[in-house]
């Protein structure tokens, strides 16, 4: 686990449809933190408080398969949007990327 | 200095129509990243525009992605250039680039190559193949480190403001020559400050894994905590008693707990939902923590004269 950092326990917005998952493995490569392992042909979470909502499986994900309400993890960002400036650099929560 | 590079095709040595095609940010120092990582290769690079934003930001924010990609490939006619057809995306833009509208858009099959630079030559020479450990984005110390001049800059720039006003109202509240009693009075609130950051900005970053706690408020707090304990000492006898001791502590604390949370858009495994969970309990906290520092310091003075 060294080098492996976890923020909060049951918190992420990440769903995995096991009906419309085809078990392509596409999402254990784009993830950046491990959260899905692919096991006799099929997907599940294996890590799911490593998810960092950044949305890279829900968007090439082939089968539709997964639903994710993607963000940014990034208190400044939220703060900003509270008091309805929009972010700077790379802080912004307009992403539009959901 | 000019942090971006303009977008579109580059030549890496001397690439042939065979050569691989490996698609970065147009931020100057991804380029460079991408550039360095392989010393003595022949390759095309395509720049997409993600206006100066790195990969990971820009694929967040969306810059960096399908609808640029393949208006990218097609303006720098790629299909003339070379004669496969298979683009390398760095793995961290997969959150703004979908490959298989990528390959329905262009005829371009869009693979995730590593994460790091670093490992794009161990990636092609195994035939596109990524291990596990290529696939994580680690935070390591190295990283770390390298956020906290930014961190520092910033704070600092307000906490040269603060000071500031507790130094002109401590003038004007404690009896006694202007510049003497300013800096008496001052003295508590810009070590506090200082104390804050120190541990906000400079120990949470380096002691990130060892820090208890998952919330960076969390981390923050202990690491403030620590400073404050150790500078006590030394802080302690310049104060003027235990009102203005625990405004100090707290000023240390609520400083510390911020910036850690700040840190959260630094770091690399936050999710905007735990982000939101943690600051429904950390704001509140570091507003009160602020209130008591300022409202104990300024209580202390008005009962004193």
């Amino acid at each position: 686990m060294i080098g492996r950092f976890v923020y909060l326990k049951d918190v992420v917005t990440l769903q995995l449809d096991p009906e419309k998952c085809v078990g392509c493995g596409f999402c254990t490569d784009v993830c950046p933190h491990g959260v899905f392992v692919r096991e006799n042909g099929s997907i599940r979470i294996a890590f799911r408080d490593a998810c960092m909502e950044c949305g890279a499986c829900a968007r090439n994900c082939p089968a539709d398969a997964i639903r994710v309400r993607t963000g940014v993890g990034c208190a400044q960002a939220v703060i900003h949007s509270m008091i309805g400036r929009s972010g700077e650099g790379c802080c912004s929560l307009d992403s539009g990327c959901c | 200095m000019r942090y971006t590079v303009d977008p579109g095709l580059y030549a890496l040595g001397k690439p042939g129509p065979a050569d691989s095609v490996l698609v970065t940010a147009n931020y100057k120092l991804s380029f460079d990243a991408l550039r360095a990582a392989l010393p003595g290769r022949n390759a095309w690079i395509l720049v997409v525009d993600t206006k100066g934003i790195n990969v990971w930001c820009a694929a967040g924010k969306g810059t960096f992605g399908t609808d640029e990609v393949v208006a990218r490939v097609q303006a720098c006619g790629l299909h003339h250039v070379v004669s496969h057809r298979t683009l390398i995306l760095p793995q961290l833009s997969a959150p703004g680039v979908a490959a298989r509208q990528v390959k329905t858009h262009t005829g371009f099959t869009a693979l995730f190559g590593p994460v790091d630079a670093r490992d794009l030559p161990a990636y092609l020479d195994a035939g596109h193949k990524a291990t596990k450990a290529m696939r994580r984005k680690k935070f390591p110390l190295r990283e770390r480190l390298e956020l906290i001049p930014v961190e520092l800059v910033h704070s600092l720039k307000w906490a040269g403001i603060i000071a500031t006003v507790f130094f002109v109202l401590g003038g004007f509240l404690d009896e006694g020559p202007f510049w003497i009693s300013a800096s008496r009075a001052a003295l508590g609130p810009a070590t506090a400050l200082l104390g804050g950051i120190a541990a906000g900005a400079v120990s949470t970053p380096v002691l990130l894994p060892w820090l208890p706690g998952r919330a960076f408020t969390t981390k923050g707090l202990w690491a403030g905590a620590i400073l404050a304990g150790a500078a006590l000492p030394f802080i302690g006898p310049k104060l003027s008693g235990a009102l203005e001791t625990v405004s100090w502590g707290c000023g240390v604390l609520a400083v510390s707990a911020f910036l850690a949370m700040n840190f959260t858009g630094a770091s690399t495994y936050t999710s905007l939902s735990g982000v939101r969970r943690e600051m429904r309990w950390a704001v509140p906290l570091e507003v009160v923590l602020f209130a008591i520092f300022a409202g104990l310091w300024l209580y202390s003075r008005l009962v004193s004269t």
